[in-house]
């Protein structure tokens, strides 16, 4: 079948940093997805390879099965919201959002109403006269967005939209864009550095690290399976374990993962997993304790110090800082990792 | 619209076909972004490159021709003789002459450039602040002749500095000053204290702009650190200040000593009968036809300078331009 | 706002230097207005409105005028062409010789006038080219390029990012992206650019006097005036007229660009 975006054996290089090393992705037509990764990872190359500002030093991009390496960025029905919006400043917001429309040609009239269509789907009806400049940024962040669908894109790309929003709107926009991309059925690629908005936005996301993709999958997969320690790392706060624990504790000597959540308190007398409460967080659903295991518990690590998090649902009693506890957790709960 | 509300099948294009030349070229620079570039640098290059370029060489030609003394005809044959006229004794008095006023010229712009710098950067906000910029950036402007002229009136014999000089009782000091040997003469205008006083004021703005600008990235905090570490004012001024502000005062040496050097028409103006580089190369291309040593004399300022620019490349003066 | 105040004596120092700069040039418009023709007799003996009438009805001083209107003019649209197109390529990505080529635009401004005015007559005399129009513009072109570089290319590098990018990605090609997106939000810099070059194109007598061979523009009418004085206050009447046609364009430029990061003629 074809895919909306299909990257094949893509490279980009900036002298001699592979910004995008061998990439190999597949999108399916219709879904939210979401490319993760901390800055410099390749992620945002990867948007602008879809949107033609970069050119592949080697592989194919193709979008709905087009190969897209004669197509400059302008003949592409593919557009982007851009990180900071880049709306023209001297242009009002009617004019903004019929800019796509005026330079294909659509008469002023035909263009000004689709554009006013358009504002109202993002809830700005109302502020067509305004400047950008004499907006909110979450006012900018639908005139971007509403610019970006007029045309009615086969695909929309989206560079970290809600970068510069604050938590109570990007929130709110977070369920909005997600609501808008379910009613439109276009595909959605959306780049983002917050694996919280990843998790709860995408369909699927791919977690990019030193320009390769570290694990691609549904949230759930990502969230309860990391593939490699950097997945584990970076997606939420799992505890990640040195193969010497993961024996320890009953698995093989692989490296592997254990959720906070899936760690129980249990007296101390009950269990081989015990330490020292060093640390309480308190985080509104839970409370997060760190708890260092001593150089050479009975566990049999002889790592020092070695640190783990656990949390503690509020309706439970915390123990006492510094107090020793002991912990608990179902064997499924333990997720081997590939690589050392 | 119905795009609204109903999700999208495959209806759409992917890609746009290319409507006419305009997209066809975009295309092409999108290929060949290098092309794009090319075009755009070429006519400024080819401007630059043919007349400027290309009339520096000529002035370098020039200076290797020599003239011949009966016909006054520029022989057109490469010599050095008419560089050797450069170190005749009277050629070397202009020299000597020319860079120890635009040396002195820039130390006294330094001077009186501290503290209109220092107050614009540190202490000058809002209002203040833009009155401090206009009032820099417009005597930098506005007409050079012009400021050149107010000062003939002012150093003139029946002048103002003379009627000031009088009406406080000050005359004897200003005969004083023009008694003095050398620098002195018959009027503030006809001596070297008029032209290095024109020459100051004209320069002046020169060296304000890059000191305050040097001086403008120096944060309060670090001053306020200075003052917490037990310096008293004049040792943060001495350690801190006047450190920070050494980049800018470099770059703006480089304006005033290059436009003192190259200068004419202000010691033509103001100023004893003898010469400096500028009316040098000015008279020997004109009334004499000397264009050999006229061209030999203008590449003097380009090698002090380059002298000049090398020193100050090493004390990282051009990170404050 | 901040607490400290500037200690007494640098605030004089500092208002007695800006004082130092701007009084001379009060001394033009004062002797504009003396009865005495002669010399530079001040306080002046009394006051008089005739040499502006006197200025009108010198017939010497308006094809000075007019060439120095026609040179500025024609010096200023063609480094209005030539400065867009070098800022345009120079905010691009690097590209060899990038360094070389900054260089090669500023160099006709950092190096003394003197040495432009005499290379140009050297290369003028080597290819035996009469004076004329020509030659004149063909200096202040050559040092209006960077002022009007210096305006636009801030404003390209603030520019060639996000909102070029978006306009093509909104469909439009490279030439509707200029119409559409860059001329709108360059426009006010190359204006300032322009009136900047113009002022100094209009107010430049160094590299004129090798270029102009017997023609006169204004600020060579009034050197000539200062070497060998007819009527002192009439050379004071076109002084004012100098200083204002350069004095304009400094504030419309300054008030142009105020408003963005960069602010006209930090590059002269």
């Amino acid at each position: 079948m074809t895919h909306a975006v299909e990257f094949q054996g893509v490279v980009r290089r900036f002298g001699s940093v592979f910004a995008v090393d061998h990439v190999d992705l597949a999108i399916e037509e219709g879904t939210f997805f979401a490319m993760l990764g901390p800055s410099g990872s390749g992620k945002t190359t990867c948007l602008r390879l879809i949107s033609g500002f970069e050119k592949p030093d080697a592989g194919t991009v193709r979008i709905f099965g087009q190969d897209m390496g004669a197509v400059p960025p302008n003949l592409r029905h593919v557009n982007t919201v851009f990180q900071d919006y880049a709306l023209f400043p001297h242009m009002n917001v009617r004019d903004n959002v019929a800019y796509g429309l005026m330079v294909r040609g659509v008469p002023r009239a035909a263009r000004n109403t689709q554009a006013e269509d358009m504002l109202a789907l993002v809830k700005l009806d109302g502020f067509a006269d305004r400047k950008p400049g004499q907006l909110s940024g979450g006012q900018r962040q639908r005139v971007a967005l509403a610019r970006a669908l007029v045309g009615q894109p086969r695909v929309l790309l989206l560079d970290e939209p809600l970068g510069a929003l604050d938590l109570k709107l990007r929130e709110a926009m977070q369920d909005e864009l997600k609501a808008l991309q379910k009613r439109l059925g276009i595909t959605f690629v959306f780049v983002t550095h917050d694996q919280g908005e990843a998790l709860s936005m995408a369909d699927r996301l791919a977690v990019f690290s030193n320009g390769k993709i570290a694990q691609i999958g549904t949230p759930a997969d990502i969230y309860d399976r990391p593939r490699t320690r950097f997945v584990a790392d970076f997606v939420g706060s799992s505890n990640v374990l040195p193969p010497e624990m993961t024996q320890a504790l009953g698995g093989p000597a692989r490296w592997s993962s254990l959720r906070p959540e899936a760690l129980h308190l249990a007296p101390a007398a009950d269990t081989p997993l015990k330490g020292r409460v060093t640390g309480l967080r308190y985080l509104g659903a839970g409370t997060r304790l760190t708890i260092t295991l001593p150089a050479a518990s009975q566990v049999g690590t002889d790592l020092p110090g070695v640190e783990i998090a656990a949390l503690v649902p509020t309706d439970q009693p915390l123990p006492e800082h510094g107090s020793e506890v002991g912990l608990k957790f179902a064997p499924s709960a333990l997720h081997l990792m590939e690589g050392a | 619209m119905s795009f609204a509300t109903e999700p999208q099948g495959g209806a759409q294009p992917v890609s746009h076909p290319a409507r006419g030349p305009g997209d066809r070229l975009t295309g092409l620079f999108w290929r060949n972004p290098r092309l794009l570039t090319a075009l755009l640098i070429a006519p400024p290059l080819i401007w630059l490159g043919v007349v400027y370029l290309g009339s520096l060489a000529a002035l370098l030609l020039q200076s290797f021709y020599s003239i011949d003394e009966f016909s006054g005809v520029v022989v057109r044959e490469f010599t050095l003789r008419t560089y050797g006229e450069l170190f005749r004794p009277a050629n070397l008095d202009i020299i000597v002459r020319t860079t120890t006023m635009a040396a002195s010229v820039t130390l006294a712009s330094a001077v009186l450039a501290f503290p209109i710098a220092y107050f614009a950067a540190r202490y000058a906000r809002g209002r203040w602040k833009a009155a401090f910029y206009l009032g820099i950036m417009l005597p930098l402007w506005s007409s050079y002749l012009v400021k050149v002229y107010a000062w003939k009136l002012i150093l003139a014999k029946e002048g103002i500095i003379t009627w000031a000089a009088d009406s406080i009782g000050a005359t004897p000091l200003l005969n004083a000053a023009l008694a003095l040997p050398v620098v002195g003469g018959n009027s503030l205008s006809t001596s070297y204290i008029g032209t290095f006083l024109v020459f100051v004021y004209v320069w002046l703005p020169y060296m304000i702009l890059p000191m305050q600008a040097a001086l403008e990235r120096v944060p309060v905090s670090m001053l306020e650190a200075s003052a917490d570490l037990g310096a008293t004012p004049r040792q943060t001024l001495r350690r801190v200040i006047l450190p920070m502000a050494m980049p800018g005062v470099i770059a703006g040496s480089i304006f005033t000593f290059s436009l003192t050097l190259g200068d004419y028409i202000i010691p033509q103006i103001v100023g004893s009968s003898r010469l400096f580089i500028g009316q040098a190369v000015y008279q020997l291309q004109g009334t004499a036809g000397n264009i050999p040593l006229a061209a030999a004399f203008a590449v003097v300022p380009i090698v002090v300078m380059l002298v000049y620019l090398s020193l100050a490349k090493r004390q990282g003066a051009f990170d404050a331009l | 706002m901040r607490s400290d105040r500037a200690p007494r004596s640098l605030t004089l120092a500092a208002i007695g230097g800006l004082l130092f700069l701007h009084l001379p040039i009060v001394l033009i418009f004062v002797y504009a207005f003396t009865t005495e023709e002669r010399t530079y007799q001040f306080p002046p003996p009394g006051l008089t409105l005739k040499w502006f009438a006197v200025a009108w009805h010198r017939a010497d001083i308006w094809p000075p005028l007019y060439l120095s209107l026609r040179v500025a003019t024609v010096s200023t649209a063609m480094a209005l062409v030539l400065g867009t197109l070098a800022a345009a390529a120079m905010s691009r990505a690097r590209f060899f010789g990038r360094d070389q080529m900054s260089l090669l635009i500023l160099l006709p401004i950092a190096l003394p006038g003197i040495i432009t005015g005499m290379s140009l007559r050297s290369a003028f005399s080597v290819m035996d080219i009469p004076f004329s129009t020509f030659t004149i513009v063909l200096g202040h072109a050559t040092f209006c390029i960077v002022i009007v570089y210096n305006n636009a290319v801030a404003r390209f590098r603030r520019l060639s990012g996000p909102i070029v990018e978006a306009s093509l990605d909104l469909g439009a090609n490279g030439f509707q992206t200029f119409w559409h997106v860059i001329l709108p939000n360059l426009g006010s810099a190359l204006l300032a650019g322009g009136m900047l070059a113009f002022a100094l194109s209009f107010d430049e007598v160094i590299v004129t006097t090798f270029t102009a061979g017997q023609q006169s523009t204004l600020p060579i009418w009034m050197l000539n005036e200062l070497v060998r004085p007819r009527q002192r206050p009439v050379t004071n009447v076109v002084a004012i007229v100098v200083f204002a046609a350069t004095f304009v364009p400094i504030l419309i430029a300054y008030y142009l660009t105020r408003t963005g990061h960069e602010t006209a003629g930090g590059g002269k």
